[in-house]
């Protein structure tokens, strides 16, 4: 009796999961069908416009807040900080003030990710890694989750009416340079407090690095978006390779240039924050010993 | 400029990115840092504790087998000692049986000597008596009947003998 109970549960939840594939099928043969039926609008941005646009950004400015016209990447500059603001609240209040010895599993990744860009610092500085820990934990955050915000494709209408996806922030030359130059400002602060002059000299003497620091960052993120945008561009190519595509270019870049510009900044910064152990040359000593063993053999 | 660079946008993402900085410093970073130093810190105590009863510990062993050690000493200085105390009283036993022996050898001897003197004066006076008691009989009766006589008496001495 139990027996032809559980056979006929079994049969009734193949039929409901029949019904739901089913179900499914036809609306993306649908969906499929009127793409193709509909065609694309003739009237957008040329893929050379659309191209050009998302390296320069010349025309498709965003109002932001009413009061001055901005690149898209710093509308998404913002929410992205908003998220993170949102959920680093609702962790400082719910979560960690639960936090227990043995550690549950979102304690643990909470944990892992401090830990990781605190041993980070704390491996290439030996020296003064407090803050470069605080850093680039926030650097590392915000590259990757800066990135992964532009799978979400929220869609903004640019002052020209025309809608666009909100970009990663860092794809923007703008948002990548002020990351590459603040990091490169952090490796010259952390010079300046354990070396002194010395140590801006140091990190002077490296003068490239901001610039191969924000164009890398930049040509990184770049890239993946122009895949994307250009996979996007075309109908045709605009069925399950994006999905394949944009998430790889955007989940990798998240991953790559996270661990390289932290791992950077921690190099460079425990580099001209180390502090030299030659021992000053004592000339006037040296000379003096000298004179006395001069003045024995006499 | 070059590639459209706008410093008014660079600064608006440098200020995004301090507000991001102080945001999860703030909120995340220093609080989840203290948890895991405080946790880091109990841990270190923990192995301190446990360092520290672990010396403790092997102090204490180190008490325990001198003092085992000690206790065989005692034991065996006990055990000599009582057997040195065995033997002088065992010697003292034995050689107070000797002299006891000894003692009662020579009591018995000199009883024995008594004895057998006083036996040999008692059969000097008999044998003296009867010589006498036959010789009175020689002198005053017949030889035969004087014989006789002195048979019977001698029979009938060694019969009181007996």
């Amino acid at each position: 009796m139990f027996q032809i109970g559980i056979k006929g549960g079994a049969n009734v939840s193949r039929k409901k999961l029949g019904i739901f594939i089913t179900t499914m099928v036809i609306v993306m043969v649908l969906l499929l069908v009127g793409a193709f039926l509909i065609g694309s609008n003739q009237e957008g941005e040329s893929i050379q416009e659309t191209m050009k646009d998302a390296v320069l950004h010349e025309h498709d400015k965003v109002n932001f807040l009413g009061i001055m016209e901005v690149n898209p990447s710093v509308i998404s500059a913002f929410i992205v900080t908003g998220i993170i603001f949102v959920f680093a609240l609702i962790v400082r209040i719910f979560v960690i003030p639960k936090f227990t010895i043995i550690p549950g599993k979102f304690q643990t990744i909470l944990e892992e990710a401090v830990g990781l860009f605190d041993n980070l610092a704390k491996n290439n500085s030996p020296r003064r890694n407090y803050f470069l820990g605080a850093y680039v934990f926030t650097a590392g955050v915000y590259i990757f989750i800066s990135t992964l915000f532009e799978l979400i494709g929220i869609q903004v209408v640019t002052v020209n009416g025309y809608s666009v996806s909100l970009p990663a922030p860092l794809s923007d030359i703008n948002g990548a340079i002020s990351l590459g130059c603040l990091s490169y400002l952090v490796i010259m602060m952390g010079g300046f407090i354990s070396n002194g002059i010395k140590g801006v000299g140091k990190t002077l003497k490296d003068f490239s690095l901001p610039i191969s620091m924000s164009f890398r960052l930049f040509g990184a993120l770049l890239s993946g978006a122009l895949v994307t945008e250009l996979v996007y561009h075309y109908t045709s190519m605009s069925i399950v390779v994006p999905v394949v595509v944009a998430v790889l270019f955007t989940l990798l870049h998240a991953l790559i240039q996270a661990y390289v510009l932290t791992m950077l900044t921690a190099l460079f910064y425990g580099e001209v924050s180390e502090v030299s152990d030659k021992p000053k040359k004592k000339f006037g000593k040296k000379f003096k010993k000298k004179s006395v063993e001069t003045k024995g053999e006499i | 400029m070059p590639l459209n660079i706008d410093w008014q946008q660079i600064l608006l993402h440098l200020f995004n990115f301090v507000l991001l900085f102080t945001i999860l410093f703030l909120l995340i970073y220093r609080p989840v840092k203290k948890f895991m130093e405080k946790r880091k810190n109990y841990y270190k105590e923990m192995d301190e504790k446990a360092k520290k009863n672990f010396e403790d510990s092997a102090v204490t062993k180190e008490e325990y087998e001198n003092k085992l050690k000690n206790a065989d000493l005692e034991i065996n200085t006990l055990r000599e000692n009582a057997t040195k105390q065995a033997n002088e009283i065992s010697e003292s036993i034995i050689n107070n049986a000797k002299a006891e022996s000894n003692k009662i050898i020579a009591e018995a001897k000199v009883n024995a000597e008594k004895e057998h003197n006083l036996a040999v004066k008692n059969a000097n006076e008999e044998i003296s008596k009867l010589v006498s008691d036959a010789t009175k009989k020689i002198v005053f009766e017949d030889t035969n009947s004087a014989y006789e006589s002195f048979l019977n008496s001698v029979e009938g001495s060694e019969e009181n003998e007996k």
